[in-house]
């Protein structure tokens, strides 16, 4: 029992980050209709410019901040300076072009800091402190549900309470209305990358610290569990990215608890396929998603 | 050709205007008034180029030739979503309601295009004018029957509070009881608040009853302009073009 409860605490932690980057996906895909393949390869770039700067500097928090922002202007030059020019009458054309990223991003991250683990410290202890006997959550684990509550809650209101948020919305579902209204349909998809940039480098630096440390292909796995998170989700549904978020970070550390840490990987690869064949909608399709 | 050219100052001016998809033109040399305060009804048979015309007019389509004047504004050089403040409302052919967004939300994109936008921005009018979305405001856009999606997409045209109107097809598909109320309600607009109107309809009868003028599309070309009231009692232009 107290196992159980370690390990749904442990999947939880991790499942926050994951819904996190699934949201970043969730966003890309509403506004552009792409799944955007360097996204792991972008948080890490910023990750790298935000640990620079801690060194540098002696503050993680100003690092922390440097890597968001970076996010947010690499996804708007991103948007701005390649994916507006990709001919999207073929979904394969952006996934060529964001792959292609990937090889850039890594290759330039390589030459500037090697191939070598840097270390990626945490800001907060992770040592679990321990609930009646048992040890579940630590300063570190409190700090990652704080920072993607903040960003989920941030982003709802954004979307459904300003107006800047419903013209998001009204350019990604109907762009040449939303045009003949006055809204920016341009303007608001670099927006939406820059956001979605931005949510993806905040969960890149929640999850480095509890990995291995930053390396240019330190954010695959992460990329392939927030993937499966946001198609369980739907993928137009940052509820459902949240909630395929949580279900994958469970399913890794229940796996990985009872089973053993190198069938998790799989049995995220197994969940991927189960829910690509039988709802490939996600499980949240039905759901007035949308409008979230 | 008969020409009567409209009294007062053109609104809108289009001169000589030449457009349509890639190389071939589909507009050949158009010549076009609205006046401020006038109902300008557009007709012709399917594919006469009706919706080019007003697809160009607003900036979805490029021209390739002649001028759109607007208020003493050349549109040649202003983009799609800079119209709306310029005070051109544009409602498509297949009425463009966001079906992904409520009716309150649809509403409410009228009048985003201010900076600032009020906060009601006078959508309490709009639902005054259509008291059948007043009851539905959190209902999806897709919830909504035809008629109601009309409404809608000339409410939101409405609630951006300009001066002219392009509207494309009002009537598609909607009960004549329901077509009669929405071209009444732009008759009363006309009359109440100066609005300009340019109406694309395939109902012609309907659409000369409110109209000030119309003009008949050819083939890309224009075949007659004339007085509404002319132009319904021309038995000739009638049976030439409209088929009635
Ligand atoms: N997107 C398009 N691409 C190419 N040709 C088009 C397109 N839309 C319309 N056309 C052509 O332009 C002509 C005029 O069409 P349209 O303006 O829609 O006519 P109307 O609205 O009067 O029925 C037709 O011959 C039609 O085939
Ligand atoms: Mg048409």
């Amino acid at each position: 029992m107290d196992r159980f409860l370690y390990l749904t605490f442990d999947g939880l932690s991790r499942g926050a980050v994951y819904a996190a980057f699934a949201l970043a996906l969730v966003l890309i895909w509403r506004a552009a209709r792409i799944v955007n393949f360097a996204q792991g390869a972008m948080a890490v770039a910023t990750a790298y410019a935000g640990y620079s700067v801690a060194d540098a500097t002696g503050s993680y928090w100003l690092g922390f901040l440097v890597a968001v922002t970076g996010g947010l202007v690499l996804g708007a030059v991103v948007e701005r300076v390649v994916m507006r020019f990709v001919d999207h009458s073929s979904p394969l054309n952006g996934v060529v072009v964001a792959l292609g990223l990937v090889l850039i991003i890594q290759g330039v991250l390589g030459m500037i800091y090697g191939d070598g683990y840097r270390p990626a410290p945490a800001p907060f202890s992770r040592d679990a402190f321990e609930i009646g006997g048992i040890a579940i959550l630590s300063r570190y684990d409190l700090f990652v549900f704080a920072a993607v509550g903040a960003v989920v809650v941030l982003l709802t209101l954004l979307f459904t309470r300003t107006a800047t948020g419903l013209r998001m919305r009204a350019a990604a579902f109907a762009p040449d209305v939303s045009r003949l209204l006055g809204v920016p349909v341009g303007g608001m998809l670099t927006l939406g990358w820059a956001l979605a940039a931005a949510v993806g480098s905040l969960a890149g630096m929640l999850v480095l610290p509890t990995e291995l440390g930053l390396h240019p292909n330190a954010m695959d796995l992460l990329f392939v569990s927030a993937f499966t998170a946001a198609v369980v989700g739907g993928l137009d549904s940052p509820v459902g990215a949240v909630v395929g978020g949580l279900v994958v970070g469970l399913l890794l550390a229940y796996v990985g608890g009872y089973l053993g840490a190198t069938v998790a990987p799989m049995a995220v690869l197994v969940l991927l396929v189960v829910v690509l064949l039988g709802r490939p909608d996600g499980l949240f399709a039905r759901a007035k998603a949308r409008t979230a | 050709m008969t020409t009567g050219r409209p009294q007062g100052t053109g609104l809108l001016e289009v001169d000589g205007l030449t457009a349509g998809y890639g190389a071939a033109p589909v507009l050949h040399d158009v010549d076009l008034t609205v006046g401020a305060g006038r109902i300008v009804a557009v007709l012709g048979a399917n594919g006469a180029g009706k919706t080019t015309l007003l697809r160009t007019i607003s900036g979805l389509l490029p021209a390739a030739a002649g001028r759109i004047t607007f208020d003493g504004v050349d549109l040649r050089g202003v983009k799609v979503e800079r119209m709306v403040r310029h005070g051109i409302a544009h409602v498509p052919e297949g009425r463009g309601v966001v079906t992904e967004l409520t009716v309150d939300e649809n509403l409410r994109l009228g009048n985003l295009w201010r900076r600032r936008p009020k906060k009601r921005g006078g959508l309490d009018e709009i639902y005054d004018l259509f008291p059948a979305l007043a009851g539905r405001k959190n209902h999806l856009g897709h919830q909504l029957s035809g008629g109601e999606r009309q409404m809608l997409a000339i409410g939101r045209a409405l609630a951006a509070r300009p001066r002219l109107l392009l509207l494309d097809e009002p009537s598609l598909g909607l009960a004549p009881k329901l077509t009669a109320q929405i071209l009444g309600l732009l008759r009363d607009l006309r009359d109440r608040t100066g609005l300009a109107v340019l109406l694309v309809e395939q109902n012609v009868r309907s659409a000369l009853s409110i109209a000030d003028e119309g003009v008949v599309l050819n083939l890309g070309r224009i075949a007659a302009r004339e007085r509404a009231d002319k132009l319904a009692g021309d038995a000739d232009l009638r049976h030439a073009y409209l088929g009635f």
